[in-house]
């Protein structure tokens, strides 16, 4: 398979699809003029009034920690999902286990998130912060899931029957040696879950109550009245959290990568 | 030794099975049980469900009088009231429209990464994870900016002169504008699958093609797109699905005409307050949806 | 018929003194996967301090006996006693014996000295007594100076030799080695065989080793057993196992040989008469057959002599026809005679001179000979 100049094209014209509009809203936080098509020149007003926005910045707060701990939950619950799918290849109800792992991940959000509400409702719990915690947490643990899964798969199982046959019980083989071949696994789901937490709409408006009002709730609301330069500031920070936190992993696993092709040549050598 | 070959075997051990108990217990009270509460709303009677909708489990005692105050007059409303029909139809015909669009552009853009060479794939798998990464609702604001009729669409083509000084791009709040955002939006969710598929292609089969004589455009159709149905099946599953149910992307970039049915069960909750008709929405929406779901359920087993 | 045969490389042959209590013994055990028999009712004796190994086909069933002694799979009927003690029920990791894995299992996330004190550390020993059986370790397998990489930074042999290290480091009664050397190339393997035997006797440990590879399994071990389809075919010194192979499947598995299908004509007075479709054959042993018996005649090419002049020894059986095709191994030349009837026998003979002028050449009426000692009936 070559790669052409018409693939190059493609490529190129896809990719500026993707990140023009985001580019744009960046461009535009720092616009000093409250008109999209006016450039007023370069300000932080909208980045002062953001910050001075209480209602915004309580948003960013709850949400900040809706995600922590639903990511936490959701990582711990999707780790042991994604063990017993990979562990136990038969128990009763084990296709309808799968099932429910799988089926969140293309559910459209308002069924979610209704049939939470409903739950709750009629279990008379109050809607609020815990609510949506753990409305994240059964939606994301299904994403950590499938990573740590698909990290699971291709583990050798010869390595915690190396620990076992050496005397090493099977909690203690989990702890010393399973759980820290499949951390970076267990961290990417836990980022993913983050993400997803920090980026819902949908199921946080059904899910939660009065005090508990997300981010992208917010964000929402004052969507509706308009583009507000305000909303692209704070979307260029989460935008640029993100993408932070992105390029720092890859980062991190490329040079691992690389340090592990040196290993190995290191060794080839030492064999020479 | 009080320990027993339990541990070792697939026997049953209390510890082994907490691993499957907890997150199975979890999903059918979190996941699972509120279906069954969705489906016994539905069911309900609206007078008594009206808002807020506060339903008393008084046990099994009560079952059959739970039974016998079932019926599906929701239902028969929302088979009467073209509202409702129209929705679902236009549901299904924009999510169907935006997969074979997003096909159309995700198939070329999956295979001009997977033909990239191998230095760069890294990069660009990165590139078209990032978005995805980002939220979702900015990405769709982002797109109100440059497509409201006095947004940046209107000035780039005023500045070209396509449009005259007076005349604005008419997309915001149309169709057209729903179908960019969902396009743009779900784009990376159609070209991964795509591409992982592409790219386990082993090259030399390729080649093997050539050598006995078949040209370039002929090995497409014969060798690499066939191999990369699943990807295809799974890439189409994953964006069809959630955007039949999608609410902030026409809620936001589309018209009043633009009818689809999670709008319309927002609308329902939110705006009408009648949760019993909403339950028999997502009901409705729930068994359109059945068969792409067990599609992708059985796509997702067998990789 | 346990005829001394061959030299043998120590005196040790426990297996012959009824006084000798065997080290581990399986006994009638069963293994089944669902419908499969993997193990099917097999009763295996193995000593202290001998080199044994379980050679067969992939499938044959020697992998999970071997994962049955490390306790990482149970049997499903039958008991496995260790000295005498029954195992069964004991979890792998209270199991006295240890394994060295195919893929080596080495955990990549500690460095070779990590990987060598884990057995040590989960037993609770002190730290010094820890270091300073790492260090003995690292001693016998040569890797020193290596104390501190990770396993990625190793070759394919060194990983090999840290795997092993690991594996002795808690001084099991019972090595287990699974496929130990198949990832090395063949020049290595040949090395580290060595390297394997001269261990074992060092510690004086009793080594199982698991292989497909009849050649490894002929210079370790004591003793062999060859299985197929989850049942042991024979159990045998390297040397009895290929002179005396027991039955058709042996003989064919070991080594290249002849067999030809045939009938038995007369058994008595030292020998046993075959008629191998109009071939007459006389073997210098008495099977436990009698005439009529459907029988073959096995013979090793290597105990077969090629002439292009009919032998002077008329006692001898011989094999008159065509040469087919020659084979040429460097060391040997195997040669491919078919008679008149189609059939086919091979010879080979030791390429002692260069190639220059070799006599017999395709197409060549040639004589094959054999004395009625080279032989074997094979009866089952």
């Amino acid at each position: 398979m070559k790669f052409t100049r018409l693939d190059a094209t493609v490529l190129t014209f896809c990719f500026a699809f993707l990140y023009i509009p985001i580019l744009i809203l960046i461009v535009y936080s720092f616009n000093e003029s409250k008109l999209v098509t006016v450039w007023g020149g370069f300000s932080l007003r909208w980045y002062r009034d953001m910050w001075s926005n209480q209602g915004l910045m309580d948003a960013a707060w709850i949400t900040a920690r809706v995600g922590v701990l639903s990511a936490t939950l959701g990582t711990i619950l999707g780790t042991l999902a994604a063990l017993a799918m990979t562990r136990f290849t038969r128990f009763r109800g084990r296709l309808l286990f799968s099932g429910m792992i799988y089926a969140p991940l293309v559910m459209p959000e308002v069924i979610t998130g209704l049939s939470l509400l409903l739950l709750f409702v009629a279990l008379g719990i109050d809607r609020g912060f815990w609510t949506v915690i753990i409305a994240h947490t059964t939606f994301t643990m299904c994403y950590v899931a499938i990573v740590v899964q698909s990290r699971l798969v291709t583990f050798d199982r010869s390595l915690e029957e190396a620990a076992l046959d050496l005397g090493c019980p099977p909690v203690k083989t989990f702890f010393v040696i399973t759980l820290p071949l499949i951390l970076p696994a267990v961290i990417s789901g836990w980022m993913l879950a983050f993400t997803l937490s920090l980026d819902d709409l949908v199921i946080a408006s059904f899910t939660t109550g009065p005090g508990a009002t997300t981010l992208p709730i917010k964000i929402y609301s004052q969507v509706r009245l308009g583009v507000t330069p305000e909303i692209n500031a704070i979307s260029t920070i989460l935008v640029g959290i993100v993408t932070l936190g992105v390029i720092a992993a890859s980062l991190t696993a490329k040079s691992r990568e690389l340090q592990r092709q040196r290993d190995e040549r290191a060794a080839f050598r030492a064999v020479g | 030794m009080a320990v027993t070959e339990a541990e070792l075997s697939s026997k049953p051990n209390p510890a082994r099975w907490l691993v499957v108990l907890v997150p199975y217990v979890w999903l059918l009270l979190f996941f699972l049980a509120p279906f069954l509460i969705i489906l016994k709303i539905s069911l309900s009677d609206t007078a008594i469900a009206m808002p807020p909708y506060t339903p008393v489990f008084d046990g099994f005692a009560s079952f059959g009088t739970f039974l016998s105050g079932l019926d599906f007059d929701n239902y028969v409303f929302l088979t009467e009231d073209p509202l409702y029909m129209d929705a679902y139809l236009s549901s299904l015909r924009i999510a169907i429209i935006s997969t074979i669009l997003l096909l159309l552009i995700g198939y070329p853009m999956a295979l001009g990464m997977a033909r990239a060479p191998t230095t760069i794939r890294p990069t660009l798998v990165m590139l078209v994870i990032l978005p995805f990464w980002t939220s979702f609702l900015i990405r769709v604001y982002a797109w109100i900016g440059i497509l409201k009729p006095e947004g940046l669409l209107t000035l780039i083509l005023q500045t070209v002169g396509f449009l005259g000084p007076d005349e604005q791009v008419q997309i915001f709040r149309t169709e057209a504008a729903v179908f960019i955002g969902i396009v743009y939006s779900y784009l990376p969710f159609m070209v991964l699958p795509l591409y992982s598929a592409l790219e386990k292609l082993d090259g030399t089969l390729l080649e093997a093609a050539s050598d006995l004589g078949c040209p370039p455009w002929k090995s497409f159709w014969l060798i690499t797109f066939p191999l990369s149905i699943p990807g295809v099946i799974a890439g189409a599953m994953i964006c069809f699905i959630p955007i039949t149910g999608e609410f902030v992307i026409p809620d936001l970039l589309g018209g009043a005409g633009t009818l689809m049915i999670g709008k319309t069960l927002w609308t329902e909750f939110f705006g009408n307050r009648d949760w019993p008709l909403a339950s028999a929405v997502a009901v409705l929406l729930l068994l359109a949806l059945v068969v792409p779901i067990a599609i992708f359920q059985n796509q997702q087993q067998k990789a | 018929m346990a005829k001394s045969l061959g030299p043998v490389k120590r005196k040790f042959s426990p297996w012959t003194d009824p006084n000798e209590k065997p080290f581990i013994r399986f006994e009638n055990i069963t293994k089944t996967f669902g419908d499969y028999t993997a193990i099917d009712n097999l009763t295996l004796d193995i000593y202290e301090r001998e080199f044994f190994s379980l050679l067969g086909p992939s499938g044959c069933g020697k992998t999970t006996l071997m994962r049955m002694l490390a306790g990482f799979e149970e049997p499903t009927s039958g008991r496995i006693l260790l000295q005498g003690k029954d195992i069964s029920g004991v979890p792998p990791y209270r199991r006295p014996t240890n394994m060295m894995f195919q893929s080596y299992a080495l955990f990549p996330h500690m460095s070779v000295e990590k990987n060598i004190a884990f057995g040590l550390k989960q037993d609770g020993l002190p730290k010094d007594e820890v270091t300073a059986r790492v260090a003995e370790m690292l001693k016998l397998v040569q890797l020193s100076q290596f104390a501190s990489r990770k396993p990625s930074q190793l070759s394919g042999g060194q990983r090999q030799r840290v795997a092993l290290a690991r594996s002795l480091a808690k001084k099991p009664k019972v090595l287990l080695l699974d496929e130990p050397l198949g990832a090395l190339d063949k020049k290595l393997r040949e090395e580290t065989q060595f390297e394997l035997m001269d261990i074992q006797t060092k510690l004086g440990l009793t080594f199982l080793i698991v292989t497909h590879d009849q050649e490894e399994a002929m210079t370790v071990s004591d003793r062999i057993a060859v299985m197929d389809k989850g049942v042991v075919m024979q159990v045998a010194t390297p040397a009895e196992i290929y002179e005396a192979p027991n039955s058709r499947y042996v003989a064919d598995f070991i080594g290249d040989i002849n067999i030809l299908e045939g009938k038995a004509t007369a058994v008595g007075g030292g020998l046993t008469k075959l008629d191998c479709d109009g071939l007459a054959i006389a073997v210098a042993d008495e099977a436990p057959c009698t005439a009529g018996d459907s029988i073959a005649f096995a013979i090793r090419p290597e105990k077969v002599a090629i002439s292009l002049d009919a032998p002077a020894d008329t006692s001898v059986n011989t094999f008159h026809g065509e040469v087919w095709d020659i084979g040429y191994l460097g060391d040997f030349s195997v040669f491919i005679v078919r008679d008149e009837n189609g059939r086919t026998m091979r010879a080979a003979q030791a390429n002692i001179a260069r190639l220059v002028d070799r006599p017999i050449t395709y197409g060549d009426m040639v004589w094959l000979s054999w004395k009625a000692e080279s032989g074997l009936v094979l009866t089952r």
